[in-house]
């Protein structure tokens, strides 16, 4: 603090807190070199300004996320069922995310079902029955190594007979680099179109904010065979900051929608770009 | 997306000798490169510089400049450093006592519960043991169902009470029946929990005090970036664990994350895990992490 200009140490110190925030070199050697231009055009330049500038070039590379108000948990008007299929590498919080969803959209006055098509993982499928029974929404699920594409059929009919207003389709973990299981997602997607021609309406691929570098690939991957329209960065209540998906979200101009901020029902919040960029300069970090 | 470390530098080298002299402050750009793989491959930023420094230190000292191909000298001593830093040898796990206790913690969604499973396999399997599971994870929804299954798909008996919501005295129960029923092996699943969690982490220090295992193991996700050093450090200062299994290596993560970890507690890598079947873990190499680190 107390600086009054932007000098090769202010610099320093940036790259340290955005790669520590694991921000990536490449998006970290972006956002400095856009700095430092506007910095050598404008000759003195205080630290207060210098946050300013951070702030605007960092959300500058966050897409922007249309779902409305900045707080409110809002999906599109439409007649029929508005249908989210959530994917994902393992362990991330794509189950949990759907069940603090559907708490949200209750509340919201939705009628919501649940699409439990992980058929594979152990007890996937009675831990979304779990979570079902907490929010108090109906689930469609079939047994343990049915085909997951069969349970998000009969899940997109049943909605359709219930007159929901949203379902929401769990998927199975799966790592990008598998090329079966990556596949499987298409045919699910196929699948559903045979009930509700433009569904799915949203793809949400859920990142977890602990998670590295690796996380571009996932997007790359995911966005590769499911055409992702939105992400959830889970796990923010812990001490790692998910700055990855601020190179993602440029990279593949998808809008990061929620954020997790633990695991009971109530701990999802709409993403807010401003509050997440100054989490980033929050705290001083220790390694 | 990641360029080959080797490939990288000799090309930087060549550039270098078509500018004739090559110096100190030339091998500092080169280092530049190496820190920026490593930092790519999410080994902590704090880390990776302090070992750039040294490697380069190293590099001038055996005169790395005047080979004929510099950019591959750098890279072996690079390799060499990374792979004695994460512990040169394999080591094994500490199964004495009846039962042998081994106790799993780790954050959320690491891979404790499937790794449970994985080593109930292995030590049936590969050391002729007895091994019982316990579901200790009262939180998370299912937990206790997910262990079940798994324990069928080893073909190892769960020991659960749906009823208690205190871990520790599962635990205890479980230690009991054990001796009374002839397993020899216990292995004890947990809840997942964020290192700042401070009501999580005094139940699994109790857990730890209560049980005295032979092996506590943090069970950490290879794909997990620059907060690994954070999260094995705090659980480390409360559980002074005995080893670490990095899981999800099935995956194309580069794992700089084991370097970190390992650099800051100095403590060994046990266990991979490479897929979510029961068979899919192995042990710990050095030099093939090295290799994947550096893009190799
Ligand atoms: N602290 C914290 N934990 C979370 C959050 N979201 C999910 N979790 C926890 O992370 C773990 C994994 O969550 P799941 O919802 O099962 O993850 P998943 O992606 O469905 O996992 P798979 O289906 O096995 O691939 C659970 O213990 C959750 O309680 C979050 O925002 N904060
Ligand atoms: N590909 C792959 N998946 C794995 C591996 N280990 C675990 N998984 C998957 O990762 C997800 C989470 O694993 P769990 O064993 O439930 O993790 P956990 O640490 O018990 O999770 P919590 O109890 O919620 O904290 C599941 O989908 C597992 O199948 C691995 O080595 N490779
Ligand atoms: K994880
Ligand atoms: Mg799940
Ligand atoms: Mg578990």
């Amino acid at each position: 603090a107390g600086k009054s200009k932007v000098d090769d140490e202010v610099l320093d110190d940036l790259e340290e807190i955005l790669v520590t925030s694991d921000v990536g070199v490449d998006t970290t050697l972006k956002i400095i070199d856009r700095i430092e231009e506007r910095v050598s055009k404008d000759k003195y330049f205080g630290t207060e300004e210098l946050n300013k500038i951070l702030r605007e070039e960092i959300s500058g590379l966050l897409e922007e996320n249309n779902s409305g108000s900045e707080t409110e948990f809002v999906i599109p008007q439409q007649d029929a069922p508005y249908v989210i299929m959530v994917v994902g590498v393992n362990g991330v919080g794509k189950t949990t995310t759907i069940g603090k969803l559907a708490y949200q959209f209750k509340k919201a006055g939705k009628k919501v079902v649940l699409g439990a098509a992980d058929t594979f993982r152990a007890a996937a499928i009675d831990q979304l029955k779990i979570w079902s029974e907490r929010v108090d929404v109906p689930i469609v699920t079939q047994k343990m190594g049915s085909d997951p594409a069969s349970v998000a059929f009969d899940t997109l009919q049943s909605a359709q007979a219930q007159d929901a207003d949203v379902v929401i389709i769990d998927t199975a973990g799966r790592l990008h680099n598998k090329v079966n299981l990556m596949n499987e997602l298409g045919k699910i997607k196929k699948v559903m179109k045979k009930v509700i021609p433009d569904a799915p309406h949203e793809v949400m691929l859920v990142l977890d904010a602990s998670t590295g570098q690796n996380a571009i690939e996932q997007a790359k991957q995911f966005t590769r065979v499911t055409e992702v329209t939105g992400m959830a960065l889970t796990k923010l209540d812990g001490t790692a900051k998910g700055g990855v998906v601020i190179g993602i979200s440029d990279l593949f101009k998808i809008p990061v929608r929620y954020i997790g901020v633990g695991e009971r029902m109530e701990d999802l919040q709409v993403f807010n770009k401003y509050e997440f960029v100054d989490s980033l300069f929050g705290e001083e970090q220790e390694a | 997306m990641f360029e080959n470390l080797q490939d990288k530098l000799e090309r930087s080298f060549k550039v270098l000798k078509g500018h004739g002299q090559i110096t100190e402050v030339n091998v500092a750009e080169t280092m530049k490169e190496v820190r920026r793989s490593l930092l790519d491959a999410d080994v902590n930023f704090k880390i990776a510089k302090d070992f750039t420094n040294r490697v380069k230190d190293k590099a001038l000292g055996r005169d790395v400049l005047n080979t004929v191909s510099p950019g591959q000298l750098l890279v072996k001593i690079t390799h060499e450093e990374l792979t004695e830093l994460m512990g040169s040898e394999h080591e094994e796990l500490d199964l004495s006592g009846d039962p042998a206790v081994i106790l799993m913690a780790g954050l959320q969604g690491s891979g404790k519960t499937t790794h449970s499973g994985k080593l109930a396999h292995f030590l049936k399997n590969k050391k002729g043991k007895k091994p019982l599971l316990v579901a200790c994870d009262v939180y998370r929804p299912a937990a206790i169902d997910q262990l079940h299954v798994v324990g069928e798909q080893v073909g190892t008996e769960v020991y659960s009470n749906k009823e208690e919501k205190d871990p520790v005295k599962i635990a205890k129960d479980a230690v009991e029946y054990a001796k009374q029923n002839g397993f020899n092996a216990v292995i004890v699943d947990t809840a997942g929990r964020l290192a700042i969690d401070e009501d999580m982490m005094n139940e699994i220090s109790s857990l730890k005090d209560a049980l005295n295992p032979n092996e506590t193991l943090f069970v950490v996700d290879a794909m997990t970036g620059q907060d690994a050093v954070n999260t094995a450090k705090e659980f480390n200062q409360r559980l002074d664990y005995e080893g670490v299994i990095l899981t999800k290596l099935d995956g194309d993560t580069r794992g700089g994350a084991a370097l970190s970890i390992r650099a800051v507690v100095q403590k060994p890598i046990k266990f991979i895990g490479t897929g979510e079947k029961m068979d899919a873990l192995t042990p710990f190499h050095p030099s093939r992490m090295s290799d994947r680190i550096l893009g190799m």
